[in-house]
């Protein structure tokens, strides 16, 4: 190890003669070659995987196309229909909902959780898994459809509210009061990937810190406002973003959750699943595009938003 | 301007979980109220867990009773075991499970080969080689990351289709091996990183060309952040639900979840056990990957976000 880098300081140490800069120039020429020949299974990814589709779909979004005649171009006619189209904003309203409310709440689950297990205590271990192995099933039919049955009228949530002398009768996921709050639930039940990174964060916290403020007689609260959150701040901030964007993206639990259909009532119908709808089930691959373009615009906004706002609450030391 | 916050905010993150372990408080010994402190915080966090824990005990119980129980037990004590849901579920669908688990092992073996190839490639580019135009390109890759994968599928679809693709595995595995997946690429970039110039630069030195560097040098020093991509390749490609219910409508070629699904149909819903059998089926081999990979998992999560 040490010869190694003796070598390489030798290498950078010597001046250059012009020899050397034409080798050098020779081998920043080699680097530009076998850099795009390593590149090159991405850069083919890029161009027709991911940005010529990109280009198309933005195409497609301003034709009527269902993939048996030649695309129709209509202009912005997808773009009107979509705020025409109750079924439309009413997925959008649902699919904001999902994520007003679930996105803050499972952050809020997942901090409190890393909170009670930070300060390295027996069991530690175990506590970690046991809360961090729904996030790695959640996303899986499998879950999805036990949590169809525990929230049916004799799932398995209505039979222990019996046991507690409640009079559970309705079918949480046929009712479309409640059926979304389900799939929120489900969600906040995954919130054990935030809560590994804020564990991660907390653990940065010099202890000191806190025992120079109870010193000084703060109360717990205090402490957690004055310390906690303003240096787990950009922490907090990159989980916000990351689960909004996913969040709007959500898709399998409201398609098992409702088999498929979005409802009852539409109570269910993700942006995403009735997206699907549009495209792979009706073939309206114009308007299908149209409306990932929307999604597209209102990810980037939320994002936009989120760090505007930023500014005034996280913080990034000095 | 997203670009350069997500090195930002990733950067650190990394450095958080492997930097020193932070200095503990210093004990004065345990008081009474400590103690009180603590028993009161584990007995919170053991009602947490048993609920977390709870729905997952139950699925396990109930796969092992007949679907009249089911509906009746909230309970999680076995009297004795209906291992009838395991036989019925096994061919309860237009072929055995075995079949469609057989589909989603080639799909998962595909997508990791894949990723892993083009993805280590793509990072080393990035990372170590300076080419023109790289910045412009990392930052579109950057970018790819954010893009939501709705607004790609449709043309995508019309692409696979036309070439006659659809039904079989050809579009869920072939994108990973044109590292479609920039999230492991920026893992793998972030972990190069970290390891020293000095080894790439004597190899160089040696009369080595880039492409001994990469199989000889990096390759193999990048041990965990191919195993991260790999359990985490397999863990997203197994439950995958969105891209095989688009391209896979054949029953033969069905993976995992859309069988899975597949049971709403077939059973009318009313299939419990053999449903949740085939549940328990499908979950093991995740659970398995959690089990024997949490370490590569909290690290990769914690340096890039995870999903």
């Amino acid at each position: 190890m040490s010869a190694v880098s003796e070598l390489s300081t030798i290498h950078r140490v010597k001046a250059k003669t012009p020899e050397e800069k034409r080798l050098a120039a020779r081998e920043a020429g080699r680097d530009n070659k076998a850099g795009y020949l390593f590149l090159l299974p991405w850069l083919i990814g890029l161009v027709v995987i991911v940005a010529g589709p990109m280009f198309a779909s933005l195409y497609l979004s301003f034709t009527n196309y269902s993939l048996i005649q030649a695309p129709e171009f209509i202009g912005l006619d997808n773009y009107v229909r979509m705020f025409n189209d109750p079924r439309l904003l009413k997925s959008l309203s649902v699919t904001f909902i999902y994520v007003i409310v679930g996105v803050p709440a499972q952050l809020i689950v997942a901090l409190a959780i890393a909170m009670l297990l930070n300060e390295g205590m027996k069991g530690l271990a175990i506590y970690r898994s046991i809360f961090y192995l729904p996030s790695m099933l959640g996303a899986s039919v499998a879950i999805a459809l036990l949590w169809r049955q525990m929230f049916e009228a004799d799932g398995v949530v209505n039979q222990i509210l019996r046991l507690f002398g409640f009079q559970a009768t309705t079918s949480w996921i046929a009712d479309p009061q409640f059926a979304l709050w389900t799939i929120i639930l489900l969600h906040v039940w995954t919130f054990g990937s935030p809560m590994v990174i804020f564990l991660a964060g907390l653990r940065q916290i010099p202890g000191m810190y806190y025992e120079a403020a109870s010193v000084d007689g703060a109360s717990k609260w205090a402490q957690f406002r004055k310390i906690t959150l303003p240096l787990l701040s950009p922490i907090i901030f990159f989980n916000l973003v990351l689960q909004i964007i996913n969040a709007f993206q959500s898709f399998t639990q409201a398609y098992v959750v409702s088999n498929g259909t979005g409802g009852p009532a539409d109570s269910t119908l993700f942006y995403t699943l009735y997206l699907y709808q549009r495209g792979f089930v009706q073939f309206q691959m114009g308007y299908a595009s149209a409306m990932a373009w929307l999604l597209v615009v209102i990810i980037a906004a939320f994002t936009a938003i989120n760090f505007y706002f930023s500014k005034r609450w996280v913080f990034y030391g000095d | 301007m997203t670009d350069i916050q997500i090195q930002g905010d990733l950067a650190p993150v990394d450095a958080r979980l492997t930097g020193p372990a932070p200095q503990e408080a210093i004990h004065h010994g345990p008081t009474a109220a400590d103690r009180a402190r603590s028993v009161i915080k584990h007995i919170l966090l053991i009602a947490a867990s048993v609920i977390m824990i709870y729905p997952l005990l139950w699925l396990i119980a109930s796969s092992l009773r007949p679907t009249e129980v089911i509906f009746r037990t909230p309970g999680l004590w076995l009297n004795d075991l209906y291992v009838e849901n395991y036989t019925q579920g096994w061919y309860a669908l237009s072929y055995p499970f075995g079949q469609y688990i057989i589909n989603s092992a080639i799909v998962v073996v595909g997508s990791i080969a894949g990723n892993l190839l083009a993805c280590t490639l793509a990072a080393y580019a990035f990372a170590r080689l300076k080419f023109r135009l790289r910045g412009l390109w990392f930052a579109i890759m950057l970018l790819t990351l954010m893009l939501p994968f709705h607004v790609l599928v449709v043309p995508q679809y019309i692409l696979f289709n036309a070439l006659g693709w659809v039904n079989t595995f050809v579009p869920l595995i072939l994108p990973k091996f044109l590292a479609v997946d920039a999230f492991f690429v920026f893992l793998m970039v972030q972990f190069i990183r970290g390891i020293p110039r000095e080894l790439d630069e004597a190899a160089r030195i040696d009369g080595c060309g880039h492409w001994k560097i990469f199989s000889k040098v990096m390759l193999p020093l990048m041990g965990p952040a191919i195993a991260t991509t790999a359990i985490f390749t397999f863990i997203w490609v197994w439950s995958d639900f969105f891209t095989p219910l688009i391209y896979l409508t054949d029953p033969i070629a069905y993976t995992v979840p859309v069988a899975l699904r597949s049971f709403l149909d077939a059973t009318a819903g009313s299939n419990w056990g053999a449903m949740f059998a085939m549940s328990v089926v499908t979950l093991i081999p995740l659970f398995l990957v959690f089990l024997f990979g949490q370490r590569f998992l909290v690290k990769g999560i914690a340096t890039t976000g995870g999903k």
